[in-house]
């Protein structure tokens, strides 16, 4: 065993990444993706071409949005050794607040979003307390909050508020508007964002080859980044052809709630992966006791992620009460449960300390893809719940089964 | 030999760990009721030969053979090796804290009827094994009210409860102190003696071996580059053992070193705390410290004297409760009331407990090091990653960490390499009072040697170096000044001048009620 020869310094004989190991290396995270794509083919062919026509690609992202936003969060909750388990109630109780106040308060729907926000933030400041600064588990201080949520939820809605305001409802249902007007039949601008994403992408790309080699490293063969860049392009033209053609007669393009998901998803992946504070949730994770001897103020961390936490409830919530255009007390019943499906799915460890955005986002998809095929197949929602059980047992299992043979 | 005298032969093991090769075509033979060392450098591949043995990594995941008691063997896991007798002993213990001892002498195995635990037949065998391995205890006390020593002993007992025929330690005596370890050594060969048991031991303390050892394999480099013979008549020559340990001449096993010693900027006054449960309970009494800019400063103490736990109690109040006193850096009085406190005040600890307190084994190399740093390696909270990686391969390359990235996740590291991220990680906050708490722990001599070079430029940088270590030879190699610290109280301040282990003993042992305190007025 030589590993002196292993290391960037003696480039003389270094064995090069080969192609295939720039890939194998991240084996987990292309499985997972790999396990979507499949799962995507399955149900195009078994729906008859059904699942990606455009229109249902949009009511796949507009009927899973609330899961990824709370998954984000849920994500760092769970790296951190904590569980959340009161983020249906929380969306019932702040979509109920939301919906008061435009409908009795005739509240401006912007207004009304900031106060809502701001009762998210609240209510993270709330458990982050118990949980941070008196030390009651999360799991308790959040069951607490689950019971305490839907309670108030129930008492502020009765039966249900339907909410009238156009622009508030636009937020899930619209697009944005289309600004370079149609090309034939797609929407102009879907495709000027399709084309800037895949520059962005392939700039960054190629950024990280450049910073990787001027730290003096070893970067991934440039035939392995050709690649990455092409299939990449290949996705996001796939995408934008899906979104361009999408919608009806007078509107149509990308879905505001998507531009929404997207800028969370990119915030707390940039969040978790480039920051101090990100670090610290994932020091804390892997080994608490080593990350306060390291000078980390846990207690602060644990008190953030529940901020953060809270915000994405509210967030959710508003999403949420727009597509139903009402607010009822059963709202968000058991999104929890989603949310926290979608980060073991992803690749969330129980135990803590290992996780990913972009795999918790591609875990909630594998849940949405399959809800949605087999809707459109007609199968029964009971046994749909069935089946998603079993996938989520499945997806663990999978990661877990390697890991018992190597030992 | 003829095979029959043989317990087991391994042959050309290799393993490898995708594009790291641990072992490559290791041959190893163990005789019959010897006791057989095996020795080298840190990530030479001594654990890993130890976890291919007793089935940690089952059969198909190596190749090679491995022939015991005359007949191959496959493990598939642990359990399979237990049952022919061979039971390992980890580098590090695994025990329940929570637990009795004589529950974890038979977790796993538990006296039972029908399903129901027997608890006499418990409480009656644990007392049994317990006996051969000289461990007077109450079986009932939990395992986490006794030492690392008795805890060691705890763990053979087990071993001894499932019928032991081939025993494998792997460093069982770094956490140890001599008493303990001496104590250990005579059971093992008691073991040997009068009930058969074969035993192969892994340590980086070569005395020891001289002491024990029958027979010594020496691995470099993922292979078996050597084998030595060690009796009364032939005695072990430990030169030519380090030789072929690390490939090169050690004349030294300490580097010659010139102290500059400047100005004092370090003091603790009347340092005083208890014990964090029991608050009657006085930890550390009155202690007065102080170390000077260049200047190398020993603690020597037993174990339980409150070494740890002073450093831990300066160190942000990591430990203990009702703690008092003074810390005084560069002459001002600072707070040190919590981590980050004393890490601005440009104090550092470095753990003697690397899993439990220093180490995320989840995270790699690079996350590791820069984790008590992190506000130096980011500009507006956003990490710069150049930075950081520059500034840990740079630390890599120093500190010779044997792994094929920084990227490596430190799980994957062996022992010695760990102490090492660990090591860095706190060199790379850039302290000026740097207290280590073991440093040298599970770290083979060559690079033990290394890491006393890193002290000594780290002093000559300026930087006040507090070491505390059990073993004497090393505080006596390296420091300019050693204080004797027994049950809490600090009971010498020892010159260079009259270093010896005769004369530190004595400060170290001193009995309660004649012990006279350093710097009382
Ligand atoms: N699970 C693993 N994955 C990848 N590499 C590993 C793994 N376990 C061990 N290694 C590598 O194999 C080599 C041998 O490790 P091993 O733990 O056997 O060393 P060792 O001789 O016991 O060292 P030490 O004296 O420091 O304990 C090291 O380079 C280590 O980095
Ligand atoms: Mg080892």
């Amino acid at each position: 065993m030589s590993l002196e020869s292993l290391t960037p310094q003696n480039k003389n004989n270094v064995k090069r990444g080969t192609v295939l190991e720039a890939f194998t290396s991240n084996a987990r995270q292309y499985g997972i993706v790999g396990a979507l794509i499949a799962i995507i083919i399955v149900f195009e062919i078994l729906t008859g071409g059904l699942l990606l026509q455009p229109n249902t690609i949009v009511q796949l992202i507009q009927q899973n949005a609330y899961v990824i936003i709370l998954a984000v969060g849920m994500v760092m909750i769970i790296i951190a050794t904590h569980i959340d388990l009161s983020v249906g109630s929380l969306v019932g109780f702040i979509g109920g607040c939301v919906a008061l106040l435009m409908q009795n308060a005739h509240m401006n729907w912007f207004l009304a979003i900031i106060i809502g926000l701001l009762i998210g933030l609240l209510v993270g400041v709330w458990q982050g307390f118990w949980v941070a600064f008196v030390g009651i588990p999360a799991f308790i201080t959040t069951l607490g909050g689950m019971l305490i949520f839907r309670g108030l939820a129930t008492t502020l809605i009765k039966a249900s508020i339907p909410v009238n305001n156009t622009s508030f409802n636009a937020i899930a249902a619209n697009y944005l508007p289309n600004v370079f007007g149609w090309w034939g039949p797609f929407d102009g601008l879907s495709i000027v964002v399709g084309i800037l994403v895949v520059i962005v992408f392939a700039w960054t790309q190629l950024r990280k080859r450049t910073k990787v080699a001027k730290v003096g490293l070893v970067p991934e063969p440039m035939t392995a980044t050709y690649i990455k860049i092409a299939i990449a392009t290949v996705v996001i033209a796939a995408l934008t052809f899906e979104f361009a053609s999408s919608g009806n007669a007078t509107q149509g393009g990308i879905p505001i709630i998507l531009v929404i998901v997207g800028v969370l998803v990119l915030a707390y992946h940039f969040i978790l992966t480039r920051t101090v504070f990100g670090r610290r949730v994932y020091a804390i994770g892997g080994n608490r006791r080593a990350a306060s001897l390291s000078g980390i103020n846990t207690r602060r961390v644990d008190f953030t992620l529940f901020i953060h936490m809270g915000f994405l409830s509210a967030v959710a919530a508003i999403a949420m009460l727009s597509r139903l255009s009402s607010a009822s007390a059963a709202t968000g019943n058991s999104f929890e449960l989603d949310a926290i499906a979608a980060c073991f799915v992803g690749g969330t460890a129980v135990t803590g300390g290992i996780g990913t955005v972009p795999g918790v986002v591609i875990g909630a998809l594998v849940m949405g893809v399959i809800n949605q095929g087999l809707s459109i197949m007609g199968v029964d929602s009971a046994l749909i719940q069935t089946i998603k059980g079993l996938v989520l047992l499945l997806a663990v299992a999978v990661d877990i089964i390697p890991k018992l043979r190597k030992r | 030999m003829s095979n029959s005298q043989m317990i087991l032969q391994m042959q050309n093991i290799t393993k490898t760990f995708g594009p790291v090769k641990a072992l490559t075509n290791v041959n190893l033979e163990i005789a019959r009721g010897e006791i057989h060392a095996i020795c080298g450098e840190n990530g030479a591949g001594k654990s890993t030969l130890m976890n291919v043995l007793s089935g940690v990594y089952s059969y198909g995941s190596y190749s090679g053979t491995i022939i015991y008691d005359g007949k191959e063997c496959k493990f598939k896991k642990i359990k399979d090796s237990e049952k022919l007798g061979i039971v390992v002993i980890q580098q590090e213990l695994a025990l329940t804290p929570f637990l009795s001892i004589a529950e974890n002498i038979f977790l796993g195995n538990e006296r039972q009827k029908s399903g129901v635990i027997d608890w006499e037949a418990t409480r009656a065998d644990a007392i049994k094994v317990m006996e051969q391995v000289g461990l007077h205890e109450d079986p009932d006390t939990k395992v986490m009210d006794i030492g690392v020593g008795k805890q060691q002993l705890v763990e053979i007992a087990k071993a001894l409860s499932k019928k032991v025929k081939l025993l494998l330690l792997d460093e069982p005596t770094a956490a140890l102190n001599d008493e303990d370890s001496a104590h250990l050594l005579q059971i093992i060969r008691d073991l040997r003696d009068h009930q058969g048991v074969t035993s192969v031991i892994i340590s980086h303390k070569l005395n020891e071996i001289a002491a024990i050892a029958d027979n010594v394999t020496i691995i470099r480099d993922g292979s078996t580059v050597g084998w030595m013979t060690n009796s009364e008549e032939n005695p072990l020559d430990q030169d030519e053992l380090i030789h072929k340990m690390v490939g090169r001449e050690l004349t030294n096993l300490y580097p010659e070193h010139v102290s500059h010693i400047g100005e004092e900027i370090f003091r603790v006054e009347n340092w005083t705390l208890h014990h964090p449960l029991d608050q009657q309970r006085v930890i550390v009494d009155h202690a007065n410290i102080y170390a000077r800019a260049g200047e190398i400063v020993g603690l020597a103490g037993l174990m339980g004297a409150g070494r740890t736990e002073m450093a831990m109690s300066i160190f942000g109040r990591t430990y203990g409760s009702g703690v008092s006193g003074k810390v005084y850096v560069h002459g001002k009085e600072i707070d040190t009331s919590t981590v980050r406190k004393a890490i601005e005040a440009g104090i550092a600890y470095v753990t003697e407990d690397r899993k439990g307190y220093g180490l995320n084994l989840l995270q790699n190399i690079r996350e590791n090091s820069t984790s008590a740093a992190l506000t130096r390696y980011s500009k507006q909270g956003v990490m710069d990653e150049g930075v950081e990686r520059v500034a840990v391969e740079k630390y890599r390359k120093d500190f010779n960490i044997k792994t094929p990235s920084i990227e490596e996740q430190v799980s994957n590291l062996s022992g010695g390499n760990q102490q090492k991220v660990l090591l860095a990680k706190w060199v790379i906050s850039n302290p000026d009072i740097l207290i280590l708490d073991e440093p040298t722990r599970g770290i083979d001599v060559g690079a033990k040697y290394e890491i006393y070079e890193i002290i000594e430029q780290l002093a000559d940088e300026g930087k006040a170096i507090i070491v505390i270590s059990s073993e004497l030879p090393e505080l006596i190699g390296i420091c300019d000044r050693i204080y004797t610290i027994s049950q809490g109280v600090v009971t010498d301040d020892v010159p260079k001048s009259r270093f010896t282990q005769e004369y530190l003993m004595k400060g170290m042992t001193q009995e309660k009620t004649k012990l006279k305190k350093v710097g009382e007025s």
